[in-house]
Order: C-alpha cells, then sequence, then structure tokens
C-alpha cells in the first residue's frame, strides 16, 4: 500500500502513465466529483461520481430488457398490393443467411445484439457486487477488461442509423410500418449513451484494487492531509504546488 | 488516479518538455495507466499486455490496413443489392455503392444520399489517408502543435470508423424486409461482405496504432540498447 503522492522512479509505484501520450504523472486519490486530467493531452484520467456505479448498473439492466424486446418483437413490415412482410431482427441477420454470406449472419448478430448484450451483462457482474461496500465478484477484472476491448464493436447506434436509411430506400416501393422492436432499439441508444458517459475506466480500476481484488501492493490510500491542501489550492484559485 | 504532474511543475507552458513513461524507463499500462519496470510484460493490475511505444508496432497497422484496401476493391466494383421487380419483368438490377447514391439521388433523397455517401464513400477514403499519413509519420520528431494535431486526427478516425457499417445495415435490414414474392425482391450482393471486412480491417488497424508514438521520436532501436545485450 501507497500513501498519496508518494512514488518510486525505479519500479513504477505510485506513478500513472496517460494511456493516450505516456506522460507520467504523481498518482493520487480523487475526492467524489474531482476530474483529473492529463497535463499534456487532456485526457481525462480520474472523475469518480457519486452513486456512478448504481446508475451504470440500472442502465444496464434497462438496455438488457430493452433488447430482449428489442429481438421478439417485430421490428419493420411492409406491404404493397396484397403482398406483405414482416421483419424481427433476427429476420434482419438471416438475411445473409444464404451461402457464403452466413459468416456476415454471425458478424451481424454479434454486432448488432450479442456484443452490446454481453457487455451489458459484463458491467452488471463488475459493478453490482461494488455498488454499497463490497468486494467486487471473482474475476471482476477480467470481465471488466473485456468489456473495454468490446465497446468500440458493438453497434446498435450504428444500425438504427441503417435502419432510418433503409427505410427511406424502400418508402417509394411500399408501405412500411414501425414495430414496437424499432422503438426499442431507439431507446436501447439514449441507455447505451448515458451509460458511456457514467462509464469512468480508470475509477472503476481503482475500486476494484481497494476493495481487495488485486494484491500487487500497488494501491494509492487517500492522504486526508494532502486532499485538503488541495482542496483550498482550488478554492483559493492558485497553483502553487 | 492522477492529478499531479511530475517533475515539471505546474506553472510550466504547455510545450515544456514533459517527462514520459518511456523517458524514464518505465512502461506504462494502456489500458489502466498504471506504470511498471522496464521488461514488464502483462500489466499486474488490468492483465493487459504491455509494451513500449515502438515503431514496431507500427508493421500491424500497416497490416491491416492493406487488408482493409485489398477488400474496399471488391466492395466498390461488385454489386451491394441485387433488386427483383415484378418477377424480373420491370427489370432486374444490381446497384454497386455509388449506383445506391445515384439512384437515391434520382428520387430526389438528396439528404440520406448525403448521408450514404459520406458513410460508404468518403469516410472510408478518408481513413485509409489519415492512418497512412498517421503510420508514415509515427516516431518522427514533431512540435507540440503537429502532435495535437496528429492525436486529434487520430481520435477522429477511432470515432468515425465504426459509421461505416452502416451501409451494411442498410443492405441487411432491406434484403430481409423486402421480399414480396413476386412483386418486388431485394437480396444482398457480395461487395456487402468485401465492405464489412474492410470497415473491420481498418477499425483493427486503426485501434493497433499506439498514440504514443505521436508524441515523439523513436528510433527503431538505439544503440545503447543493442549493445546492452
Amino acid at each position: 500500500m501507497i500513501e498519496a503522492g508518494q512514488f518510486d522512479l525505479e519500479t513504477g509505484a505510485g506513478l500513472m502513465a496517460c494511456p493516450r501520450c505516456d506522460a507520467l504523472h504523481v498518482e493520487d486519490e480523487l475526492s467524489e466529483g474531482e476530474t483529473a486530467r492529463c497535463i499534456r493531452c487532456a485526457k481525462v484520467l480520474g472523475r469518480p461520481r457519486a452513486g456512478a456505479f448504481t446508475q451504470i448498473v440500472a442502465l444496464s439492466v434497462t438496455s438488457l430488457v430493452l433488447m430482449i424486446a428489442a429481438i421478439f418483437f417485430p421490428f419493420l413490415e411492409i406491404s404493397r398490393m396484397g403482398f406483405g412482410n414482416a421483419t424481427s431482427l433476427f429476420g434482419v441477420a438471416l438475411a445473409f443467411s444464404h451461402g457464403w454470406l452466413m459468416p456476415l449472419t454471425v458478424a451481424m448478430l454479434g454486432f448488432v445484439v450479442g456484443l452490446p448484450a454481453l457487455r451489458a451483462l459484463l458491467l452488471v457482474y463488475v459493478l453490482l457486487p461494488m455498488r454499497g461496500d463490497g468486494p467486487p465478484a471473482r474475476h471482476a477484472g477480467e470481465a471488466f477488461r473485456l468489456s473495454e476491448l468490446l465497446r468500440p464493436w458493438s453497434m446498435a447506434e450504428i444500425f438504427v442509423i441503417g435502419t432510418s436509411v433503409a427505410l427511406v430506400k424502400v418508402a417509394g416501393l411500399a408501405t412500411v410500418s414501425l414495430g414496437p422492436a424499432f422503438w426499442a432499439f431507439c431507446g436501447l441508444i439514449v441507455v447505451g449513451a448515458a451509460s458511456n458517459v457514467f462509464t469512468c475506466s480508470a475509477t472503476i480500476w481503482d475500486t476494484l484494487e481497494d476493495r481487495g481484488a488485486f494484491t500487487d501492493g500497488r494501491e494509492v490510500v487517500a492522504d486526508p492531509q494532502a486532499v485538503a491542501q488541495r482542496r483550498s489550492r482550488i478554492a483559493t484559485g492558485g497553483r502553487a504546488g | 488516479m492522477s492529478a499531479r504532474p511530475l517533475p515539471p511543475p505546474p506553472e510550466t507552458q504547455d510545450d515544456s518538455p514533459v517527462l514520459t513513461a518511456h523517458r524514464a524507463g518505465l512502461i506504462g499500462c494502456r489500458g489502466c495507466g498504471r506504470v511498471w519496470p522496464h521488461a514488464t510484460e502483462f500489466c499486474g493490475r488490468c492483465g493487459a499486455h504491455i509494451y513500449p511505444p515502438d515503431r514496431r508496432s507500427l508493421q500491424a497497422v500497416w497490416a491491416w490496413w492493406l487488408a482493409g484496401l485489398i477488400f474496399y476493391i471488391p466492395a466498390n466494383l461488385l454489386p451491394m443489392l441485387k433488386t427483383r421487380t415484378f418477377g424480373g419483368l420491370a427489370g432486374n438490377s444490381e446497384a454497386t455503392i455509388v449506383g445506391g447514391v445515384i439512384e437515391l439521388l434520382h428520387y430526389g433523397n438528396y439528404g440520406v444520399a448525403a448521408v450514404v455517401f459520406v458513410a460508404s464513400i468518403i469516410v472510408p477514403i478518408g481513413k485509409f489517408l489519415v492512418i497512412a499519413w498517421l503510420a508514415t509519420v509515427a516516431g518522427r520528431p514533431a512540435t507540440v502543435e503537429s502532435a495535437h494535431t496528429r492525436l486529434r486526427a487520430l481520435e477522429a478516425v477511432e470515432f468515425i470508423g465504426r459509421w461505416s457499417m452502416i451501409d451494411v445495415f442498410v443492405v441487411a435490414i432491406l434484403s430481409a424486409l423486402v421480399q414480396l414474392g413476386f412483386v418486388a425482391s431485394i437480396h444482398p450482393g457480395p461487395a456487402a461482405v468485401s465492405f464489412a471486412l474492410s470497415v473491420a480491417f481498418t477499425m483493427l488497424s486503426a485501434q493497433s496504432f499506439d498514440p504514443r508514438l505521436i508524441w515523439r521520436g523513436l528510433p527503431l532501436r538505439t544503440r545503447r540498447d543493442r549493445t546492452a545485450e
């Protein structure tokens, strides 16, 4: 365990490097509501928020419920001259299921349904036990890293924009009506965006560590005196170190 | 969690040299920011593989970039959508990406045509150019302003890259929906697969680019490293 503000340039203990630009910073425990930014590239390095974990868990559960609705309710329906066709989300993915387009079906289901659902589950798994003062679940670190890796590959919001473009293309050909699954999907986008805003990976790593998920002996503990000093420095507007 | 900058005190100007983990003989984890001694391979906190910022990692960038470019060619030449109206009596049409945009313009849907044009033509080509530029100049000496510009370019590419998938999703939705038997039916063409692969490969290319390389000139290997071995 290391006191906040102490560091070792030989082993790197008590230090933090910006993931974007590698600038070294002294690690410090932040209080809720404070934001730490990289001095060079201004990337947010930490931003703890009161109750953020509860909010993320709630939003993740919401998105799982919406996802189930989006899969099973009818998605879009068209009709022209007595010929009609309705499709659910699975129907959309199965459009590619002929012959050698099959792998695209798997990829599409993954991007649109699988990965967003998996990410929501992982976040619930990691954050639900840590909501109060509880210890983290087993392998919470691995689960959270996987969730961060999958972030760019979950494409639910892109799918909704794609739907809008498709609607315009079809509009001239036939009458289209939107099913409940479409609206569930729109809700999913809003919930996902809100969840991304609340998720601060540095804070989650820190909390995982403070609650005993790792034993590398490098967790930084808050020094009440230093926090008070920083507070007064911010309050007076001075920048003296 | 960090708030205070190391040796250069907070009063220093923006363009003064900043001590980086690499210069201090340490390696920073790109996943969680924890700093480890020089030869560490895996971060003890988040378990990510850690490596020093090195131009060798650009090989992966170029490999994915080339794969993306190769698949981008058939994506534009082969048909994206195959449309049959009235059992083929009113015409069978096969539209490529550019053809689809022209068709939308023809029907007067200028807004949607612009979205598709930007997402499937401007963005992919822009992405190829920006990644190639970043990978070429990475590690070369740069001024602070140009480094900030490059970082913004990389962030833009990372953010916007996923949106090229729009066209693939449009094809999927259209071919699932427009199955009206004799009246009209739409089937996906081979270009859909190559376009999806091209987008995925360029996303991987942008992700393998190490943003830490932007910030300074790094030789492939210094003479001191070689003699130390």
